[in-house]
Order: C-alpha cells, then sequence, then structure tokens
C-alpha cells in the first residue's frame, strides 16, 4: 500500500495517524506542505525513525525545492523521488491511500 | 469619509500576522497582496511569522518544479514599499529546526512574549 499525506504536520494530524495506520511493507510519500515533515531538527524526526525498517520514506522533490530545502535539510532514510517516481510508486503499489 | 480619512494623512498602525506554509494555500501569497495595498496607502505596516509562517522566509525556494509563481521573491522587495518591519517568531524557528540564517530577508526575531507587546501596541490586525 502506497500512503501519501499533504499537509504540514505542524497543522494535522495526518502523518500520525497515516503511522498508526501503515503496515510493515507500505510506503509513505510526503508532498505539498507535509515535505516540512522529512526536516531536521523537528518533532517529526523521531515519528520517521521509529518506523524505519517497517516503512520505505519517500518525499516529492519538487515540492521540496519550491520550499527551499533539498537533501542537507532532511533528516535519514528519507529518500527524493521526482514525478516519474511518484508515478512508479503508484503503478508498483496495488492501492494509494491519500491522507489529507 | 473614509477618502478623506486617507486623504487626511491618519496612519494606523497595521499588522500582518502570517501562520501559513507558503506554497501549499493561496493565504501566504494573498497575505502578501493585502501588505502591498496598505503601503501603497501608507500606513505604518509590521509583518509578524509565527508557527508554519516562518517557512514563508525560508532561503532559496524556487517553484519552477511546481508551476506556480514564487510569489516569496517579493518580500525582498518590501523594502521598496517603506514596509521593514518584519517580525519573526523564535519559538516557531527553534521548533522547526531553523535558525535567522535561514531566512532569505532580515527580520528581527523575538519571543512570543515581546511578539505579544507589539500585538498590543498595534490597532488593525490582518490574519492569514
Amino acid at each position: 500500500m502506497l500512503h501519501t499525506i499533504n499537509k504540514s504536520p505542524f497543522e494535522k494530524d495526518s502523518l500520525k495517524t497515516c503511522l498508526r495506520y501503515a503496515e510493515k511493507g507500505s510506503s509513505v510519500l510526503f508532498i505539498e506542505d507535509a515535505v516540512y515533515a522529512c526536516t531536521k531538527g523537528t518533532i517529526f524526526e523521531k515519528q520517521i525513525s521509529d518506523n524505519h525498517g517497517n516503512i520505505s520514506f519517500y518525499v516529492l522533490g519538487p515540492d521540496l525545492e519550491a520550499r527551499g530545502l533539498d537533501n542537507s535539510n532532511l533528516t535519514n532514510n528519507i529518500e527524493i523521488i521526482d514525478y516519474k517516481g511518484f508515478v512508479k510508486l503508484v503503478a508498483d503499489n496495488e492501492k494509494t491511500q491519500n491522507w489529507l | 469619509m473614509e477618502d478623506q480619512e486617507l486623504e487626511s494623512g491618519i496612519v494606523k498602525k497595521f499588522i500582518y500576522v502570517n501562520r501559513k506554509a507558503p506554497h501549499g494555500t493561496i493565504y501566504a501569497h494573498e497575505a502578501l497582496e493585502v501588505v502591498l495595498i496598505a503601503a501603497a496607502f501608507e500606513q505604518d505596516v509590521s509583518l509578524a511569522f509565527i508557527d508554519d509562517g516562518v517557512y514563508q522566509l525560508k532561503k532559496g525556494q524556487n517553484t519552477d518544479g511546481i508551476a506556480t509563481k514564487n510569489f516569496t521573491k517579493t518580500f525582498g522587495a518590501l523594502e521598496m514599499y517603506d514596509v521593514e518591519k518584519l517580525y519573526v517568531e523564535k519559538e516557531s524557528l527553534e521548533e522547526r529546526g531553523l535558525s535567522e540564517d535561514d531566512l532569505s530577508v532580515d527580520v528581527e526575531v523575538l519571543a512570543s512574549s515581546d511578539l505579544k507587546k507589539l500585538f498590543n501596541e498595534s490597532e488593525v490586525f490582518f490574519n492569514f
């Protein structure tokens, strides 16, 4: 299963709830304002590292660049993908769930 | 009546409180438009950035990949409109792992207790 999140973790509980429901072997992709969840020095670093190993984390590169962020701002264990990678993730997973 | 007041040169202390991240919603962009209107009427304008609003000032934003206008460049031009009072909440920066060096423009970083004083001195509020 692919889970996508598009809201800032400081504004909404989407990340927390998504992680409560995401099963082992699933993927989580951060897009739009959710990309801030991947940044260093926030309380979300731990939520992601606690789940690393069970869940694969991805972030959409163009949404990072739009917000002035790059690889150097990210916490560990997150892979940056482009739009093609987004399409591939959707195609590789039988189902996609969007957490708004 | 209102036109007369504006022409008579009444200046009020306007404060714009920005609490939204820049590109996921239209709030940040719209706030900037309204700031420029107040500046055109030569009002005393201050901007405060709190919560996700601090992300609006992050250095190096490039929106080519999401095909939207990079309105955040306008922050660098505010000086030309005599809008020079930009305040960023210290707690919000820290919570996001950011420091003043990560910001694209000159700002004054204030603790919320000091920002509160600024709010108390303000007369007209716009929250975005």
